[in-house]
């Protein structure tokens, strides 16, 4: 809580919500302007803080989620009524499927007019009701504060989420007249006593579960990034040598080159993390909630195993993996209940080897090409030049998921990527919130060429603030990730996926004023990578890959984790 | 399998609609929904019947709902003691020669008149579901002009409170 402020003047909406967003420690926000919203950006004028003007509201959510995945702090963004806020929801729904905090204010048309199809009107309410944790109208300027810090709260409690504040124009133009009282209350715990009782209980199921098991594995999803519990997580690992797996959005939970870490399991994942899946007899699954590019096949998932699911979310138990121990719980809470057991006895160094075994025998791989660049070598070489330690955005597709596989990543909420709703034009403008959030680690995206092309108008937010961040366009000339499925099951006809005209990136860059280079795999191109990746600016780096190159292994979609296609 | 779903709910703009959402995202048909404040005007009563594989894909549905913030008390009663009542209003043909013989068929069930025309009468029917349905295949053999049913409300017994 703060102290008591009250203001001193009287306000209108738009100044007690400058204020409140300042109360609630906003650093910036990402926005666009708009009829709608002009009482908030006039407020937003004299605001200590600043706006990040972007090229479109797509682009201020994506940029907002880049900033709040690496920092958990909550990303903040305004844009105006009608198609300002439906432009906004693709990224709501990206941070909803994520769990990523975030507080979007949309202008509305006044309260007089809603329901009359005004201009530039929308049901702003009704539409983000299924991608949000809650949504709020204020309907009042004496609410502002209130449904402010309520909103903040929601964003940051339990499973975090976005939220969206719609604010009709009259009531940012309404003078109030109470007392304002800053606050800034802190995130409720949404777990219920009685599931905290029966969870400490659990836990000690599980503990002893553990003792028994021959084949111990641990999952880390992105709840253990979210719960900022990288430290306790590895902490565990290594009391107990247990090997280690991760979703996509839980790497980073453990450094890739982890002795215990098995690597990424799932559609694109190592062999041995998907054969351990199927071998172990217990899985412990902590903050990952069994998605279907995981659990490929739920009916055939660890046929082998008990389950233990550790997650904040009670819906999350049992949804679709059946589960012999459900644990309502933050992932670092548990963790640190965890870490309190002592392992009897490391009966499972012989499982343990088996793993690091396959690991080094089963590595993901890719053969290097006569006269080409492959996408797997430009990432391991980006790898080697940041030593493991940027800020690596990616956009969706093939480039997504060699990013996952040949980065070396050491730390966790280094990888910032669109993980459950697959959003294509994600890397671009999460990069820009990413750089804002990060000023002193490297910044790269990884992207391409399909990605790329959805929300390149961020370009000029890059050039417009200075923004040193690596634009890596692996170019293969179509969108792949489709591609390699029409490749595979659907008898190579190849509709819709190939891009026979594309822009001159050379001369798109160049308009951006973003410098430009192109890796030639007959010049010296790992010299003029570094040129670019140790440049104090921006830069776009376009790099030409085989257009046929696949992302390999793969398990086909409904079939379990241990029918793995394409491994060495 | 049908299952009678109970809960409390903030009385405002929009509640209503992020519950029935959440029931659509999870392709869960309404069979019945009955939703009034009650005492003040700040909270609502809510009582859903849905069609359900199971308990499991109930439990999995009280879950979801449960992370509403304007959703609270959210219960399955079904297996539970409870009560549940349904109200239909039945707008039924009813000629001068045939008025006193509807009016001996439906006695039983304890229904009344609430309006009369020249060839029709109104009958309020209160009762569970398979009540109402009864006094419904009695009536469809004199014509039924207009049917409206409220859905069930229901809630649990004193002693499971």
């Amino acid at each position: 809580m703060l102290a008591k402020q009250p203001s001193e003047m009287p306000q209108n909406g738009a100044d007690l919500l400058v204020q409140s967003l300042a109360d609630q420690g906003v650093e910036l926000l990402f926005g666009y302007p708009g009829g709608a919203v002009l009482p908030e950006f006039d407020a937003l004028y004299k605001a200590k803080f600043n706006n990040i003007l972007v090229r479109h509201e797509q682009g201020a959510v994506h940029a907002a989620e880049g900033y709040a995945k690496s920092t958990g702090k909550t990303g903040v963004v305004i844009v105006t009524s009608g198609p300002g806020a439906t432009n906004a929801i693709t990224g709501i729904a990206d941070a909803m499927s994520d769990s990523v905090p975030m507080v979007v204010f949309t202008g509305q048309v006044g309260m007089s007019v809603i329901g009359t199809n005004a201009f530039q009107e929308a049901d702003v309410l009704s539409m983000t009701a299924p991608v949000t944790k809650n949504n709020y109208q204020v309907r009042s300027a004496a609410d502002v504060p209130k449904i402010v810090a309520a909103a903040f709260q929601v964003a940051q409690s339990g499973r975090k989420g976005p939220v969206v504040v719609d604010l009709p124009k009259n009531v940012m133009n309404e003078t109030a007249t109470t007392e304002i009282i800053a606050q800034r209350p802190e995130p409720l715990s949404m777990i219920k006593a009685k599931e905290k009782r029966e969870a400490m209980g659990k836990l000690t199921d599980m503990l002893m579960a553990l003792d028994k098991a021959k084949k111990p594995l641990l999952l880390a999803g992105g709840g253990v990034i979210a719960a900022k519990a990288g430290d306790e997580f590895k902490a565990f690992a290594r009391k107990h040598q247990i090997p280690v797996i991760s979703t996509l959005l839980g790497i980073g939970a453990i450094p890739s080159q982890d002795p215990l870490f098995m690597g990424m399991a799932g559609m694109h994942g190592t062999y041995t993390a998907n054969m351990a899946i199927h071998e172990c007899d217990l899985l412990i699954n902590i903050g990952c909630r069994f998605e279907d590019r995981l659990a490929t096949n739920p009916k055939r998932f660890a046929p082998n195993a008990q389950i233990a699911h550790i997650d904040i979310d009670a819906s999350e138990i049992g949804k679709i993996i059946k589960t012999d121990f459900g644990i309502i719980g933050d992932a670092k809470a548990a963790l640190k209940e965890m870490l309190l057991a002592e392992p009897t006895a490391t009966k499972h160094a012989d499982w343990l080897t088996l793993n690091q075994e396959r690991r080094a025998k089963h590595p993901y791989h890719y053969r290097t090409q006569p006269g080409a660049l492959k996408p797997q070598q430009i990432i391991e070489e980006v790898g080697r030049l940041t030593a493991g330690k940027a800020i690596v955005t990616t956009d969706v597709g093939q480039h997504q998921m060699w990013a996952a596989q040949f980065y070396p990543f050491t730390f966790p909420g280094q990888l910032i990527t669109s993980g459950g709703l697959g959003t294509m034009g994600f890397g671009l403008p999460a990069s820009v919130g990413a750089r804002f959030a990060n000023p002193d680690l490297p910044v790269v995206l990884f992207t391409g060429d399909g990605s790329l092309q959805m929300t390149s108008e961020e370009m000029d937010v890059i050039h417009g603030y200075d923004l040193n961040i690596k634009i890596i366009l692996l170019n293969n000339h179509t969108l792949g990730m489709v591609r390699q499925w029409q490749d595979l099951f659907y008898d190579k006809r190849r509709s819709q996926t190939i891009f026979h005209e594309q822009p001159n990136f050379q001369k798109l860059a160049d308009a951006y004023g973003i410098q430009y280079c192109a890796l030639d795999p007959e010049q010296n191109w790992q010299a003029a990578l570094k040129q670019a990746m140790t440049s104090e600016h921006a830069a776009f780096i376009e790099v030409p890959i085989p257009q046929l190159e696949a992302v390999s292994p793969m398990i086909a979609p409904g079939q379990p984790n241990e029918n793995m296609l394409g491994v060495d | 399998m049908r299952r009678v779903i109970t809960c409390m709910m903030n009385n405002n703009p929009g509640v209503l609609n992020r519950f029935t959402s959440s029931l659509t995202a999870r392709q869960v048909n309404i069979d019945s929904i009955s939703i009034s404040p009650i005492t003040d005007r700040r909270t609502s009563r809510v009582t859903l019947v849905v069609l359900l594989k199971g308990q499991q894909e109930s439990q999995q549905l009280l879950a979801q709902l449960d992370k509403q913030l304007d959703v609270f008390d959210l219960k399955d009663i079904t297996d539970t003691h409870h009560v549940e009542r349904e109200l239909a209003l039945i707008k039924v043909n009813a000629p001068a020669n045939k008025r006193a013989e509807l009016l001996a068929m439906i006695a039983p069930f304890r229904a009344s008149i609430i309006d009369v025309g020249s060839s029709d009468v109104v009958i309020q029917i209160t009762g569970t579901r398979e009540k109402v349905n009864a006094l419904l295949r009695i009536t469809a053999d004199y014509g039924v002009l207009q049917l409206v049913r409220t859905g069930v409300a229901g809630f649990t017994r004193a002693e499971d409170q």
